[in-house]
């Protein structure tokens, strides 16, 4: 599965996205510069970390603009799969390509430090290597990751298996003492309604090695790369579940 | 001619002025005033310290770049090189604490990729005053926002530092920032230029009135004026920062790049003047082609000013347009400005008029160096002496422990280091809250270790005792987390120099350090000087700060403070003996700041080796250096693991020692350890073997912590009673 991750003025967590799918994942991987025309080739997009034209205006505002952007919805439209992790989520949202805003913490600070994530639910293209309700211990930095949407969008999130990942305490329970900004209903994470964008605030990238006090982050990529060998496997299905189930198709 | 009032507002006195006027042979204009002014500020130019500082040892087997450059560089292997440095920015955050801890950071920063070295990792070392004062809470907030802000932004993880109250600093709150930087041993970038004909070309954020005489305002004492300085204080612009990182690293991958210098204190004046001294070469710069922020601006104000984010660079004849075309993809600005000449001048034009006209060396290396006066101030002999015999006992030990606990010298920094990215670069193998960080070498199997280091407390009892204990325990750190130690950064803040007084702190401070860096086999390989540290007469504490770097062979041994499970051993290792000399007990319970703190260096050396070897073998759990608070702070901060915290039971005999001397003592060259009970037979052997006693004084056990002192139980707490009070103490004063 080949991947690009892009590189925004500002974009910070762009080496470490690249560290993870080429050191960890070993699948091939270059880097896109926001003033790309095309990510034709790719079969994932990841828009990292980080603080795109420095955050000014409002977080995610400006990055929506690079021309880069307007190949990038072009390859969600056509089915790829497109992840936006902290910063990159937040220019998601920005470019309507995921439901709902981020604002500042409730805080109103930054803040950095690991926590607990409840799997809503292992049938997306994000989640399928994890087992329903499993907990992950993955980080997040951040100063605005307190996720807002309307109530009756977010009834249609949850009606449709939308909401991926939620705060929680390390036994799993989604409480408001787990939810480290103000978020919405805990959410951390979310997808698009055909399931191939996601967002999420946490960072995966930097909890997907032992060294780095925890591996769950892997979990998420491996979910990406299982559901890119189910839909190329030969029961040639463009759903999460591959039908097959065997050896052959490279999954199971 | 330039009016006496003029040059002396500038820094300059009268015998400097004439200085000036033989080197050039006539009287220099206003804007050479203030060239040479700065640079021979003692911010720039080191003019009390620099005899003093050569007492520093400097080399070493792994030194590859020492003080002389924007920052020292060692190796760590593998062909790779670490490029570090520690630098205060003071006087800036006193008036204007965002951006002067923001631009501080910048600043450091810029010092490293300015090596060629891509920043890795940031510390800090932060004083204020104590945080019942309003302002000091103003500060205090001001300073920790500043440093997220910046560090945050571009990318480079805050991974340790330490945060110490004390009222000497309320007036003059101290913000020292470190940087660390990788780069191929091979591809270490230098701030000389030479080759006549070479174009020199301006990089970066434009130039405004910002920070004019930041330099000059860095070295003079804080005052009610000073507030008026607030234009002496830059504003930092981290995204345009980051485009810089990138932009530079990749400039300089070209080899193109001849010499590269940043502009930090004294902005133009002094990138040009050094580059070109450097290099034996001289230099023509047309200050018109220089990018603004604002119009009418002087030549003056063009030369002296301070603005961020901004290099000058020596490119090689013919390739300025390969080099500018990289800073135009970052959307930065890439100017020639000028060229190298050999003549070792340098000559300033605005739209053409010859605005200075300075010999580069006399700026930038012939700065008038003074041998100062020291004198034995007079506190030291009334706060040396410290009766032991006549301090009231105290019964109740769980309440001084808990105090102790909340003291905002103690207590844990969680709500502090939480607001900073700790995590970018995905190298942070062990997060802060442990004795140091630890950062992996990606693809090396190893690691470093690094961490900051002053109890000045100390270092106003006995500035040399002090010194070498600050490098002491600042490799101590090191080693407990598993690193031997390799390289020193020091940031040595202190009072006004022109006092005997504080020139005597000075010289012993260094001569301490030196003394501990020589027996430790530590060089030290660069650092920075803030001297007038006062606020209406009064000095800080002095304050030489210690950045250590440790390089750990095989990062999965490495090692943290933190007990891990139940039933393994919990050791004292090294040497007890009194220690209530200047002790956080000693403050906080009797108010005082007295008495004599020693250290035994070889001791000291024979622990360290001790404990490393016993980390490298596998043998320890867990390894806690005794510090603020002694061991039964010690023992608390071993149970606080964030992964599950655990409990604790030791029985101590106070061995002829004060029974709160046993348990809040200072003593140094000791290290908490535990570790599975199987290995206690080897760890014993090993620590007879390095000439090291060891005391098996418990078990890791429970949810509470006991403590039995001669026999008779004098502390039974509950973990997560002493734990909250340990965590939010200082949340708590900040409400």
């Amino acid at each position: 599965m080949k991947f690009g991750v892009i590189i925004f003025p500002g974009s910070n967590c762009d080496r470490d996205c690249y560290h993870v799918v080429d050191q960890v994942m070993g699948q091939p991987v270059d880097f896109i510069w926001h003033g790309a025309d095309s990510v034709d080739g790719y079969d994932g997009i990841i828009l990292p970390g980080g603080f795109s034209y420095g955050d000014y205006l409002r977080t995610g505002a400006i990055a929506r603009f690079s021309p880069v952007m307007g190949a990038v919805e072009k390859a969600a439209a056509a089915g790829k799969t497109v992840i936006g992790i902290c910063n990159g989520f937040q220019i998601l949202t920005e470019a309507g390509m995921l439901p709902g805003v981020l604002r500042r913490n409730e805080s109103l600070q930054f803040i950095c430090k690991f926590l607990h994530l409840k799997v809503e639910h292992n049938e997306s293209a994000f989640t399928n290597a994890c087992s329903p309700g499993q907990v992950l211990r993955v980080p997040i930095a951040h100063g605005e990751g307190n996720y807002y949407a309307d109530p009756e969008v977010l009834a249609g999130m949850e009606e449709n298996g939308q909401i991926l990942f939620r705060y929680c305490e390390a036994d799993g329970t989604v409480s408001a003492a787990a939810n480290p900004n103000g978020s919405l209903e805990n959410i951390a994470g979310i997808c698009n309604r055909e399931g191939n964008v996601m967002g999420m605030m946490p960072h995966p990238e930097r909890s997907s090695e032992e060294i780095l006090t925890s591996a769950d982050g892997r979990f998420v990529f491996e979910s990406i790369l299982r559901h890119f060998k189910m839909r190329n496997c030969e029961c040639g299905a463009a759903h999460a579940t591959c039908k097959i189930k065997t050896a052959k198709c490279g999954v199971r | 001619m330039i009016e006496p009032k003029v040059y002396r507002e500038m820094g300059l006195n009268d015998a400097e002025y004439e200085q000036i006027v033989e080197i050039l042979g006539r009287h220099p204009n206003y804007t050479e005033v203030g060239m040479y002014a700065v640079m021979w500020s003692e911010h720039c130019g080191y003019k009390y310290s620099r005899p003093v500082l050569k007492l520093f040892p400097t080399s070493g087997p792994r030194v590859l770049q020492g003080p002389g450059e924007n920052a020292g560089a060692v190796d760590v292997g593998d062909g790779m090189a670490v490029v570090m440095k520690i630098e205060s920015h003071n006087h800036p955050s006193a008036v204007e604490p965002y951006q002067g801890a923001a631009t501080g950071v910048g600043g450091i920063i810029r010092d490293i990729f300015t090596m060629g070295a891509r920043p890795i990792a940031g510390l800090n070392s932060l004083r204020f005053g104590e945080l019942g004062d309003a302002r000091t809470r103003y500060l205090f907030g001001g300073v920790v926002s500043g440093i997220a802000g910046y560090g945050n932004c571009i990318g480079v993880p805050t991974v340790a530092g330490e945060i110490y109250f004390d009222d000497c600093y309320e007036g003059n709150p101290l913000v020292n920032a470190m940087c660390l930087g990788l780069v191929d041993s091979d591809k270490i970038a230098r701030a000389s230029a030479s080759g006549a004909g070479n174009p020199v070309m301006y990089v970066g954020a434009r130039t405004g009135r910002d920070g004019i005489h930041g330099a000059t305002f860095a070295s003079v004492e804080l005052s009610e004026e000073s507030e008026e300085r607030r234009s002496a204080v830059q504003v930092g612009d981290p995204f345009t920062e980051k485009l810089l990182v990138e932009a530079t690293l990749e400039a300089l991958a070209t080899g193109y790049i001849v010499g590269i210098q940043d502009m930090g204190a004294a902005g133009l004046t002094c990138s040009t003047t050094e580059m070109a001294a450097k290099g034996d070469s001289g230099m023509e710069v047309e200050i018109s082609l220089v990018p603004r922020r604002e119009d009418g601006m002087s030549a003056y104000e063009v030369m002296l000013s301070e603005s961020q984010e901004r290099m000058l660079l020596v490119a090689a004849e013919g390739r300025e347009d390969e080099v500018k075309a990289i800073f135009d993809k970052w959307g930065l600005n890439a100017v020639v400005i000028g060229k190298l000449t050999d003549d070792g001048i340098v000559r300033v034009y605005d739209n053409g008029e010859l605005v200075a006209e300075v010999p580069a060396k006399s700026l930038a290396e012939d700065t008038p160096v003074y041998c100062m006066d020291a004198r034995v101030p007079d506190y030291v002999e009334q706060v040396r002496c410290l009766n032991k015999d006549e301090l009231p006992q105290v019964e109740d030990f769980e309440s001084v422990l808990e105090l102790l606990l909340r003291r905002h010298n103690v207590a844990s920094k969680e709500c502090v280091y939480e607001q900073y990215d700790h995590m970018v670069q995905v190298n942070t193998a062990v997060l802060p809250g442990s004795d140091a960080a630890v950062l992996r070498l990606k693809g090396t199997g190893r690691g470093l270790a690094v961490t900051t280091d002053c109890n000045s407390r100390y270092c106003y009892l006995d500035p040399y005792t002090g010194g070498a204990i600050a490098v002491a325990e600042a490799a101590r750190s090191v080693v407990c987390s598993g690193a031997e130690p390799a390289a020193v950064t020091d940031c040595l803040n202190f009072g006004n120099p022109e006092k005997p007084e504080i020139f005597w702190q000075f010289r012993q401070a260094v001569e301490g350090i030196s003394e501990a860096c020589r027996t430790f086999g530590v060089p030290v390989i660069s650092g920075n000087v803030s001297f007038y540290n006062e606020s209406h007469g009064t000095a800080i504490y002095p304050t030489p700060v210690i950045g250590m770097l440790g390089i750990m062979e095989d990062i999965e041994r490495r090692c943290t403070s933190f007990f891990k499970k139940d039933g393994d051993a919990v050791v004292l290792l090294g040497f007890n003996g009194p220690g209530l000399d200047g002790s956080e007990y000693l403050k906080a319970v009797h108010g005082l700041v007295a008495g004599c703190p020693v250290i035994d260096l070889d001791k000291e050396k024979r622990l360290q080796a001790c404990c490393l070897e016993a980390i490298r073998s596998g043998l320890l759990a867990s390894a806690h250096d005794v510090a603020e608070g002694g061991l039964a702070v010690a023992l608390a901060e071993s149970c606080f693991n964030t992964d599950g915290s655990h409990g604790v039971s030791v029985e101590l005999s106070s061995d002829g020692l004060r029974l709160d001397d046993a348990l809040f003592g200072e003593a140094q060259s000791r290290i908490l350890v535990s570790l599975d009970s199987s290995k206690l037979d080897s760890l014993i052997k090993l620590a007879a073997g390095h000439d090291v006693p060891l005391m098996v004084i418990g078990t890791v056990a429970g949810s509470s912590l006991t403590v039995d002192l001669d026999g008779s139980r004098v502390m039974d707490m509950k973990i997560a009673k002493l734990e909250s009070a340990w965590r939010g103490a200082i949340e708590e004063a900040l409400a």
